[in-house]
Order: C-alpha cells, then structure tokens, then sequence
C-alpha cells in the first residue's frame, strides 16, 4: 500500500487532470446537449431531423469508437483542433494549449458523445411540462423562442437535474477512456504508469484510482439525492 | 350588435383526425361585439372549432380568415394574430412558476414590448376587475379554480385582445364556483367583446349569448338566437341533446 503515500503526487496529479477534463467536457456538453435539445423540439422539420440524426449516431455509438474517430480521424483530416486553445481558457486548463492535441481529441470526444444523452435529458423534462403551458403561451402570441425561455425551460429544469446529473457522473466514468487515446497522466492512465512502468503491484493503485474517482462522483450523487428530496416536499 | 365585416369566418373548415372527420365542412361567422355559444355532446368537434380559430389546431382545407386576414403559416405573423386573441382553457393553463401577477403581465412585457411598471399597473387593475387583486402575489396552485379561471381571464384580457376564445371555461370546476366565472365572462359580453364560447352551461347561453351555434359529429347543426334555439329546436339531433340536458 506504501504507493498511495510514496505516489500521492502522481495520483493527485491525475485526479487533477482527470477533474480538469470532466469539467471542460461537462459544460461542453451542457451547452452542446442544450443546442441539440432545442433543435429536436423545433417547430420546424429540417432542424428536428438535424437533432435527432445527431442523437441517432452519438448515443448508438460507443464512447470508443466516437474517440478513435477523435483521435484518429481528426489528423487524418488534418485537424490539431486547435479552435479548443482558447487564450484565456487555455492559462487555467494547460492542457488545451500544449501542441500534443490528445487531451483536445479526447475532450471533443466525451462532449460529442455526452451531448447525445444531455438532449435526452433535456427533452425528458420537457416533456414532462403540461402540453397546456405551452399551449397558452402560443395562445398569448409569444414565439417558439420566448415561449421555451420564459414558460417551459424554467418548469423543466426540475424534472431534468436528476437525470442531467447521472449523465454528468456517467461522464466523469467515460472520462477514463481518454487514456487509451493518447492523453498522458489522468486518472486511469495513472494506472497504467506506476504498474508497468513503475512495476508497483496492481491492487493498491487501482484502489488509490476507484478512490479518486469516488471523490468526483460520490459527492455529485449526493447533491443530486438531495436536490431531488427538495423537489419531493415542493411537490 | 353586428357591426360591419364580421371578424372571425370560418369557409368550409375540414379537418380529420386519423379517420375521424372531426370538422365536417364547417361555415360560421362571427360578427364584431357578436357572442356566440358553440354547445353539442362531447366529440361533436366543438373544442376543435374554437382551437383552430386561432391555429392552436391547424386545419386540413377550408379558410379561416380573422379581421380581414387569411390566418397565417407558423411563425411570427400568427404569433401576432394569436396576441390579438384571447384564449380560455378548460383547464386554466396558468403558469405555474410564476405568480398570479407574472401570469397576466408576461404577455404586455415580452410579446407587446410594454414598460413592466406600466404593464403591472393595468394588470393590477384587471385583478381587480375579476375580483382576484388580493391574489396577485400568490403562485396559480395556491389559489382556487375558480379564482384561477378568472386569473386566466385577466391574463388573456392584458393582451387587450379583439376576440375572446372559451373553450368549456367551466367544466373543470366545482359548482359552487361556476357562478364567479360566469359573472365575469357575462359582464365581459355585455362591454362587447366579441365572445366564442364553447360550454355546456345553457343558462350562459340563454342570457349572454346572440347566437347559439349547435354541433353533433363534426358538423356544424343549427345556429340560432338562443330563445329561438332553446325554445324550438330544429334538427331532431339538438331535440335528443336538450331533452336529455334540461330533463334534470
């Protein structure tokens, strides 16, 4: 066990990476998911066929293959995504800026992918808001714009946050792919690094690693538990 | 009390749901300051006719025209239309996130562009006007239903519309709150709005209405004054429908 104390740094260090990627890859795809979510409940034809085509692909894909095609396919196409080294973002988070773009291939992975299950979200609180809200919203002559602003986006955030969550910790989880695909130093490739290049025994690390994801992801449980308790006495 | 070009006409109006044909070449037209009560069992298409006057339920053929206007595709054209009239619901539809005052002065403020403070004031003043000023901080679940159909009323009343939509305003209430409604929308019709009515209240229809409109299986049956109607009903279908409402 002496490896979680002799290697806290290294495992901290990859805590850090691996919280750095997950928020990035969360408000990405909050705001992606968002944009899809909109496109699939518009009233106008093209754009819902747009979302739901998006939906179809992303959310039967699995996170694997959506990064090869990140990771691989992007250079092929000969994109470093470098649009994702944002200069003031890129001072916080260094890993945008550095020219190895794995950590930008594998960020745009986990938000294309994430986005999928945010709209869906999303669209399952909007769905749970009364037909007849919208319906008088129409009635008092406000647009399909103002109508999901001001009636039912605030109605169904209720209904979405507990879902919205589980998709967030289900992100945090997925986060641990990015190892494989040539992004250095988060948490799961911590692993990799001290058991076959630091020839420290397996178990140990892979408790300090469970560890460091629990952090992330129990406490976001527990939020959500008691966000969803407070909706139950409103109700 | 028709005054010029009617303002709401309906021009053989289809519209099927699947294999139901729920409006069955529909004509009817609504004169200015006119109140016309729509009655008829359930299913005869009466809701499905008050909702596509202002496309809530969009039409398969037929014309719609309101004030002059062909009724217009999706977008900002019957976004404008709609704010020129006012719809009831059976259910009342309030907001249920915002107050009972939000309610009323969302409409003025976002889609008419009017001061809050400006819209607050009037929409006070119509709180007041349906008996309901002391519940205007209180959020829609906290008030009665009867209290609630009249905060509708009030809200779609902000809009100052040309025309009023009531579809069946009282059938989700107690009895004993019926009345307050009623009271209301009969002092709305004797200011002279132009009034359509979807309701099986008869004693609405036989004091505030000009006309009654009668409806079986999606067509439009008899349309008369309501002493007329009420008295010597036609069709043998509207015989069948009052002989069975009026017996109790």
């Amino acid at each position: 066990m002496n490896v979680l104390i002799d290697k806290f740094d290294v495992f901290a260090g990859g805590f850090w990476l691996t919280l750095q990627i997950c928020f990035l890859a969360a408000i990405g795809a909050l705001i992606l998911g968002a944009v899809v979510a909109v496109l699939r409940i518009s009233p106008v034809p093209p754009l819902r066929a747009v979302g739901t085509t998006y939906v179809n692909i992303f959310r039967n894909l699995p996170l694997t293959v959506v990064l090869f095609f990140a990771a691989f396919g992007l250079p092929a196409l000969g994109s470093n995504a470098d649009f994702l080294r944002i200069p003031g973002l890129e001072s916080i988070f260094s890993r945008l800026g550095t020219d190895l773009p794995y950590f930008r291939f594998g960020l745009i992975a986990l938000v294309l992918y994430t986005a999928a299950f945010v709209c869906e979200a999303l669209r399952s609180g909007v769905n749970a808001v009364p037909a007849g809200q919208a319906e008088a919203a129409r009635s008092l002559g406000l647009t399909f714009g103002q109508n999901l602003r001001h009636v039912v986006l605030p109605q169904s955030w209720k209904a979405s946050v507990v879902p919205l969550g589980s998709v967030i910790i289900a992100m945090i989880k997925n986060s641990a792919l990015v190892g494989f695909f040539g992004v250095v130093g988060d948490l799961s490739q911590t692993a990799d690094q001290l058991t076959s290049a630091g020839g420290y025994p397996f178990i140990p690390v892979a408790i300090g690693i469970s560890v460091g994801y629990l952090i992330m992801t129990v406490p976001l449980g527990a939020l959500l538990d008691r966000i969803e308790k407070r909706q139950a006495v409103a109700r | 009390m028709t005054t010029g070009d009617p303002l709401i006409v309906l021009d053989g109006v289809n519209k099927w749901f699947g294999p139901l044909h729920v409006l069955d070449d529909v004509s009817l037209s609504v004169g200015r300051g006119e109140v016309v009560v729509v009655i008829g069992p359930s299913g005869s298409g009466k809701s499905t006719l008050c909702r596509t006057i202002n496309r809530l339920e969009p039409i398969d053929n037929g014309t719609i025209t309101f004030d002059g206007q062909p009724l217009p595709a999706e977008g900002k054209p019957l976004a404008k239309l709609r704010s020129e009239v006012g719809m009831v619901f059976q259910s009342f539809n309030l907001f249920a996130h915002k107050t009972i005052l939000e309610n009323v002065t969302l409409g003025p403020v976002k889609v008419r562009k009017e001061k809050p403070a400006a819209a607050r004031e009037r929409g006070l003043a119509l709180l007041d006007r349906v008996g309901i000023a002391n519940q205007a901080d209180k959020y829609p679940a906290q008030l009665s239903g009867g209290q609630q159909q009249r905060a509708a009323i009030a809200r779609a009343l902000a809009m100052q519309p040309k025309a009023m939509l009531f579809d069946e305003p009282t059938s989700a209430l107690d009895p004993e709150m019926v009345g307050e409604v009623l009271d209301v929308m009969t002092s709305l019709a004797g200011e002279g709005m132009t009034m359509v009515v979807v309701t099986h209240e008869m004693g609405f229809a036989r004091h505030a209405a000009n006309r009654v409109v009668f409806m079986a299986d999606g067509q439009l049956v008899e349309d008369a004054p309501p002493a007329e109607f009420f008295a010597n009903p036609r069709s043998e279908r509207a015989k069948d429908f009052l002989s069975k409402i009026l017996t109790h």
